[in-house]
């Protein structure tokens, strides 16, 4: 059983109120089938706490069937309806499921588009940030190293304790809209020094220096050492954020990656010893050619028609700096007839992308720069949608599969090509 | 044992013991599978039915079954998925797995589904679909059966 500070002993006995108690009583749940001795404290949360849609909130029509019985009965999984006040912690939305503006274009109804536009007014009454985003590093949201969170977003969570050495686990909606009222989280797994070491090495024999490199590797990684900790060595360089962002994203998807190193990349990791905190150990894998090369099929193999009808960018969500290469790819350019090429970012970034005109040069060539949420997220994809292609090695590992479509992967350009003729002509570079 | 399984005298097969995850007791079907479940994106929480592309159980549904599984894996939407099939019906009847994860703790908390971890036998080596299963949470006792006892 969870030990409990008096402070949160108070919590659990209701001196703080009803939603934090019934918050406290979720995490002491929860503490126990992890076998978490304590708590942490927190004050950097970011969930999709209480959004839901409509089917969810007919399930409790009887307690109301509005947010606040989403929140109460599912959220913090408790078996009554109460007041929620405004959250404790530095709260944060993660992304949703249409954009604000093009909701038509998603094919969205009235319906649908009426309960989000209810819901974000019930997250932003809670105090609750909308960034409405998978990046919330690139909207405002960037914890810093030694910083315990408590994150969902699996590329998000990778990235905040590989890349910046900040401590999350992969959470929950329920975990996180718990953590947003009683400021804690199990002290359990990247919270602590002794779990944040290497598992397995992966030393890399190709070279990786681009984005779709990294994404490939990344994929690699994760089917590798599924949800282990890799220690990576060998020919990768040139790391950046978009780089870690789509590496981190891949791991995440073909295994359950939260958490690598890249020795003399990541903040913990100068050494192979300090990564692994002493002599290496697990297995060894090796990247090389024919890996990469097993790796660019497996990612393929849900493609066979070179008909493409569909390209989505932004899986994670683009940076300024992508959106930017994207706009420079396309200018003068149109999205063929038979085609269409949706980008999703954050509202932050999107804002930084109409001040440089690059929402504008996307318009003209017939593209579409959406924000909130992405194909995956929303499962809405241009009607009629067989073929999709996409430079984003998790987003192959799930539009396909959920919406029932072929996918194609392979870099941007490759992407943008096929968005302007329509075929696909993507083959390993 | 408390030998109410099924109001049967039928000795189980074999009995396996681990840790607490979610108290609780139930019994079925076993559905094994040796590859991790991605909840968001891997499984269709209106069916129970795997979606994930290349594994083993595509297009299987665990709703009403005993799922022994070695953890989660994919997305955070894990528990919020899984969470859905409490809701719709479609959520298996227990859980048994090796890997510790938020992700499957999580899950199995708010599915409110009898569950072990933590076992002295390797379920995935021990159990097979299609065996039966019951699975108590609170005493962290996994009974096996080859089918159903007096059935």
């Amino acid at each position: 059983m969870v030990a409990l500070t008096s402070a949160e002993q108070a919590m659990l006995q209701g001196d703080d109120g009803k939603a934090v108690q019934k918050a406290m009583e979720l995490l002491v749940r929860y503490a126990d089938a992890l076998g978490a001795e304590s708590f942490v404290e927190t004050n950097n949360v970011a969930g999709v706490p209480g959004s839901s849609p409509p089917w969810v909130k007919e399930y409790y029509a009887d307690d109301g069937g509005d947010y606040r019985a989403v929140f109460c009965r599912f959220d913090l999984d408790a078996d009554e309806v109460f007041d929620v006040p405004r959250m404790n912690a530095f709260s944060c939305h993660l992304q949703g499921g249409m954009d604000p503006q093009l909701w038509r274009e998603q094919g969205m109804d009235d319906a649908a588009h009426d309960n989000f536009v209810s819901d974000e007014g019930d997250v932003a009454g809670h105090g609750i940030q909308i960034l409405k985003t998978c990046t919330p590093y690139l909207a405002g949201n960037v914890p810093v190293m030694g910083e315990h969170c408590a994150w969902m977003e699996s590329s998000a969570v990778v990235f905040a304790n590989s890349v910046i050495g900040a401590r999350t686990n992969c959470e929950g909606r329920e975990s996180t809209s718990a953590a947003m009222l009683a400021k804690r989280i199990p002290d359990w797994g990247f919270h602590r020094d002794e779990y944040r070491k290497g598992h397995h090495s992966v030393e890399v024999q190709v070279p990786v220096d681009s984005i779709y490199e990294w994404g490939m590797l990344g994929y690699y990684v994760g089917d590798a050492v599924e949800d282990s900790i890799p220690v990576i060595t060998g020919d990768i360089s040139d790391p950046s954020l978009i780089r870690h962002k789509h590496f981190g994203a891949a791991a995440a998807s073909s295994g359950g990656v939260e958490m690598y190193h890249m020795v003399g990349i990541t903040p913990e990791a100068p050494s192979v010893e300090t990564a692994f905190g002493g002599a290496p150990r697990g297995e060894r894998f090796v990247y090389d050619q024919a890996a990469r090369a097993r790796i660019y099929e497996t990612l393929n193999s849900v493609g066979s028609c070179e008909d493409v009808d569909y390209v989505m960018l932004g899986c994670p969500h683009y940076s300024i700096e992508q959106i930017a290469q994207a706009a420079a790819m396309i200018d003068g350019r149109k999205v063929h007839e038979n085609s269409a090429l949706w980008i999703f970012t954050s509202r932050a970034v999107k804002a930084t992308a109409d001040a440089n005109g690059y929402t504008e040069i996307l318009r003209k060539a017939g593209a579409m720069l959406m924000t909130d949420t992405c194909s995956a997220i929303s499962q809405a994809i241009p009607q009629g949608t067989k073929v999709a292609a996409l430079d984003s090695a998790k987003q192959v590992h799930y539009l396909p599969a959920m919406m029932g479509i072929e996918g194609w992967y392979g870099t941007t350009q490759e992407c943008i090509d096929a968005a302007c003729t329509g075929k696909w002509k993507g083959r390993l570079q | 044992m408390s030998g109410q399984a099924s109001g049967t005298l039928e000795k189980p097969r074999l009995v396996i013991h681990g840790r607490k995850v979610v108290g609780g007791v139930a019994e079925g079907e076993a559905l094994v599978t040796k590859e991790t479940i991605s909840g968001w994106g891997g499984v269709n929480a209106m069916t129970g039915t795997v979606i994930e592309s290349r594994h083993e159980l595509k297009g299987v549904s665990f709703a009403g079954k005993i799922l022994i599984f070695p953890g989660a894996k994919g997305s955070s939407g894990w528990s919020g998925l899984f969470h859905m099939t409490r809701l719709r019906g479609t959520a298996p009847l227990a859980m048994v797995f090796n890997i510790m994860t938020t992700k499957a703790a999580l899950g199995a908390v708010v599915m409110r589904v009898p569950t072990v971890t933590e076992c002295d036998a390797d379920p995935l080596e021990v159990i097979q679909t299609g065996d039966w299963v019951r699975v108590d949470g609170d005493a962290g006792t996994i009974e096996v059966w080859d089918s159903k006892p007096g059935g």
